[in-house]
């Protein structure tokens, strides 16, 4: 299906599939080596409420600047999502509520004021509306070569920092105390981790949008978790999960009409999770059932032999 | 068991370090450290003696732990000072080992015994730069020392509790400190385990250098420690064991454990051990 489409059709349409193809790849393979470290650090669900919180400054850069490139409305986005993290940082510190309570709560709040400010904007009579609503769901085939330049730069910033921090990356998601211990200041590390994460968030929210940009965090690091052994193979087969998933669902989002590709892009991952979790050797729901199993069929084997002493056993 | 030995050994002389060897390893001067303005620990005085290993011993909740971390600036010091081989501590971290609590961690994440031992190595290795051959036989010696030569290539979460200590105590080993700081390092483990891990702490301490370890079994005191320093809070006395270890001492200590006082507390402890036990050491 894809193969004819590439082959095919003319020159402009060659060139949108082949921006989505390049963005959603490099977009896949960040959010799943980055999304690696925040599944062990516990940590994927302020990726999310970076993600929600944007949404009202997308919005209110739109109302201010009444433009609609990418730049303006990002910057805008970044910035409330930051205040969002700050703001349930300051919950957290500063009253009996929760963590996990208090990113709920900054969640759908700023969410909620994010729609209503889109609400405003689409009954407006503003010329330049349409097409803000792409950040909810998210739209791959908005992707255009500026943004792929921005996009590649990130990435490869981001992937030579986890190839040279690898080893405080490491310790810092096992034993952040240990390492505070030993000097490797994993408050340091911990903040360039956060700061590309936010980098893959901002650059997620157009292709995937802003209520499901975190599962491209998570899905495939989930995944990937059950086939490996070392936090190593971890990164590199999530990466691929990632790009698959972000590829696979792109692509189909935009060979239909204006079809969302977040949704698609989840669905993706969703099932190479869900693959994963049953079948992957070890840690598999399968080869868990395999081996109780055997177990039973052992211990029943040896009661059929001390039966054979002359043992009564039932 | 004969590891309570009365001779003790020659201490021998630090390098690179311009204390007499009679100094205290650790000197906390008036520390107190407070949670939410909430006093965890209340000017506290403590010296660590060289060359011996030294109990931290109290009720729950009596600040042992967080005292322990305050040391080695995990949490923020309210007032008071502490230094470390006559420094701030900042200056010799390389020569102090940490092992936390087993359970701080996820012993789900994918490594291998071998590697978490390398991770001793780290603060040695520096920013940016990866372990190398002598990294590696370094960690491989440490774990042959704890046992677990066979389980090198073993995913972390398959082992055993007691294997899990072991590896963090291999960690330690392998950072080729000059001070060990334990947080229960004896808490849930099987009895080869604590036998391994006391055999190691006395072997540390023969070599001259010094362990101090936050402990809950009071039996066990006189034949693990030299030295204890029993704290609530506050710290009640502190000395070698013969002299602090009374029976008058640890009444002072545990009063306020409920209504318990020294014999319930004794026996709660196999409670509180048991639920430490990860969740994962079932699903093997």
């Amino acid at each position: 299906m894809i193969a004819p489409a590439l082959l095919g059709f003319d020159i402009s349409w060659d060139a949108t599939l082949r921006n989505v193809i390049l963005g959603s790849l490099i977009l896949g393979l960040m959010s799943g080596v980055l999304g690696s470290f925040s599944v062990l650090r516990r940590q994927s669900l302020i990726g999310d409420t970076l993600a929600h919180a944007a949404l009202p400054g997308i919005c209110l850069a739109f109302m201010l600047s009444g433009t609609r490139t990418n730049e303006w409305l990002l910057t805008g986005g970044l910035a409330t999502g930051l205040v969002g993290i700050f703001v349930m940082m300051a919950i957290s510190r500063w009253s009996q509520v929760k963590p996990e309570t208090a990113l709920g709560i900054v969640l759908s709040v700023f969410f909620g004021f994010g729609i209503l400010l889109l609400t405003r904007i689409q009954h407006s009579n503003d010329a330049g509306q349409s097409g803000l609503d792409r950040f909810i769901f998210g739209q791959a085939a908005t992707i255009l070569p500026r943004d792929l330049v921005v996009m590649g730069i990130i990435a490869a910033i981001s992937l030579s920092v986890v190839v040279l921090l690898f080893k405080e990356l490491k310790v810092l998601s096992f034993d952040p105390d240990f390492a505070a211990a030993q000097g490797l200041r994993p408050g340091v590390t911990s903040s360039i981790l956060a700061a590309l994460i936010v980098g893959v968030v901002m650059m997620g929210l157009q292709t995937v949008g802003v209520v499901l940009m975190v599962s491209l965090l998570i899905a495939p690091a989930v995944a990937a978790r059950q086939w490996t052994r070392s936090l190593s193979s971890m990164i590199v087969l999530s990466g691929a999960f990632g790009m698959l998933s972000g590829v696979l669902g792109a692509v189909s989002s935009s060979l239909g009409d204006r079809l969302p590709t977040g949704p698609m892009i989840v669905s993706v991952a969703s099932v190479i999770v869900i693959i994963s979790i049953l079948a992957a050797p070890d840690r598999g729901i399968l080869s868990r059932i395999q081996r109780r199993r055997d177990r039973a069929r052992r211990m029943r084997d040896d009661l059929i032999q001390i039966d054979h002493q002359g043992r009564v056993i039932w | 068991m004969t590891t309570k030995s009365v001779a003790r050994p020659a201490v021998a002389p630090l390098a690179a370090s311009a204390q007499d060897s009679t100094s205290p390893v650790v000197e906390i001067r008036d520390l107190t450290v407070a949670y939410n303005e909430n006093p965890v620990v209340w000017d506290v005085d403590l010296d660590v003696e060289r060359g011996k290993v030294t109990a931290i011993v109290g009720p729950n909740g009596a600040g042992k732990s967080t005292m322990l971390k305050a040391v080695l600036g995990l949490v923020p010091i309210a007032a008071g000072h502490v230094r470390v081989f006559g420094s701030d501590l900042r200056s010799v971290r390389a020569r102090v080992a940490y092992i936390p609590q087993r359970g701080t961690v996820d012993w789900d994440f994918p490594t291998d015994a071998l590697d978490v031992v390398t991770m001793g190595r780290y603060g040695q290795i520096g920013w940016l730069r990866r372990p190398d051959k002598r990294d590696r036989q370094i960690a491989l010696e440490c774990l042959a020392k704890v046992g677990l030569s066979d389980f090198a290539k073993r995913q972390i979460s398959q082992l055993s509790g007691g294997q899990q200590q072991r590896v963090f105590l291999a960690r330690a080993l392998a950072q080729e400190a000059d001070l060990y700081l334990m947080d229960e390092p004896f808490a849930g483990v099987d009895a080869v385990t604590e036998r391994t891990i006391v055999t190691l702490l006395h072997e540390v301490r023969n070599a001259g250098k010094t362990v101090v370890a936050v402990h809950h079994d009071l039996q066990s005191v006189p034949e693990y420690f030299d030295n204890v320093g029993l704290l609530n809070v506050k710290l009640i006395a502190s000395g070698s064991v013969p002299d602090v270890f009374t029976e008058e001492n640890l009444k002072l200590t545990y009063h306020n454990a409920g209504n318990a006082g020294l014999e319930t507390s004794r026996e709660m402890q196999p409670i509180s051990n048991g639920s430490s036990t990860p969740a994962g050491a079932f699903l093997r």
